[in-house]
């Protein structure tokens, strides 16, 4: 086992791999995301409530589970980084940042898109977005960190820690509708009772969950080659790839 | 029945709005690391010749 994780993480075999793989990944996500705009446009019904405005709950609501998800693995990584000193861990902690940047800002716009027919503003200061807004801050303060400093291996430490320290907000945001009762509606899907939802609303739910999990696979892979050739610049084995390519 | 779909009840705007960021975040994350892989790989082949003629 301990093997493998070393033949699999080691960043020559890594980088091979991750380009193998970026076609399937392309094209799994490709088709989930049809089915899910699909299932989520056209087949499901209108809400009785909400009306059609809640289709945006197949952005913002897998988008909001992203910037969560992402966060964690970057935390995971990040432990398992400034422990063993694994370079792929510590990159996957440093690739993931922008790609839950991303996610975070798109659950924030499209929370407010959604805020301004249903409440009637386009933000409040409510627990639950002002949580996200400080993971927002975190991702952000997170780059500019790795990119504040030279040293790569250190920069990965501090940046190490920076997220692990970041790692409270991770629970405060997912109760935070149900210690502070504020504006921002209960969860429907994520808890013990049967989830309040249609099936039919559920289902391209969670086939957008997965098409925007399967996408962070391949944007991360994307980001994971640049950030390996970049740390691995003056090792033979990126300089015979270079020698390779020209060629 | 298409212009119901583009219409979506009134909140068009802020549907399709929705719809529209998470393509330019989507398509952005996919795109920019492509390119940052291209001008990486050109960036150190450059050096990598420049060091050999330096031989």
């Amino acid at each position: 086992m301990m093997k493998f994780i070393h033949k699999t993480a080691s960043p020559p075999y890594f980088y091979k791999l991750a380009g193998l793989w970026q076609p399937w990944l392309a094209g799994i996500t490709i088709l989930l995301l049809i089915a899910g705009l699909y299932g989520g446009l056209i087949y499901a019904p209108t809400d009785y409530q909400q009306g059609e405005s809640y289709r945006i709950i197949y952005i913002h609501v897998p988008a909001a589970w992203m910037s969560l998800f992402i966060y964690v693995v970057m935390a995971v990584t990040a432990a398992i980084g400034l422990i063993w000193r694994i370079k792929l861990a510590e990159s996957v902690t440093v690739c993931s940042a922008p790609i839950g940047a991303g996610f975070t800002l798109l659950a924030l716009v499209t929370g407010s898109l959604w805020g301004k027919p249903m409440w009637g503003a386009w933000w409040v200061w409510d627990a639950r977005l002002t949580a996200e807004l400080i993971l927002l801050f975190l991702y952000f303060g997170i780059m500019s960190l790795y990119a504040a400093i030279s040293d790569k291996r250190v920069a990965s430490r501090a940046v190490a820690i920076l997220a692990l320290v970041g790692v409270v907000n991770i629970p405060i945001i997912h109760y935070s509708v149900e210690w502070w009762n504020t504006l921002h509606q209960g969860p429907t899907v994520t808890k013990f009772d049967k989830p309040s939802i249609d099936f039919r609303m559920l289902i391209p739910l969670l086939i957008m969950a997965v098409a925007f999990k399967i996408y962070y696979v391949w944007s991360l892979f994307m980001r994971l080659r640049v950030e390996l050739l970049d740390r691995e610049r003056n090792t033979q084995w990126v300089k015979s790839l270079l020698m390779d390519n020209k060629d | 029945m298409m212009k119901d779909f583009f219409y979506m009840g009134g909140y068009g705007f802020y549907v399709w709005g929705s719809y529209a960021i998470a393509a330019i975040v989507l398509i952005g994350n996919i795109v920019l690391p492509k390119f940052q892989h291209k001008a990486m790989l050109k960036k150190l082949t450059k050096k990598l010749y420049r060091a050999e003629q330096l031989k």
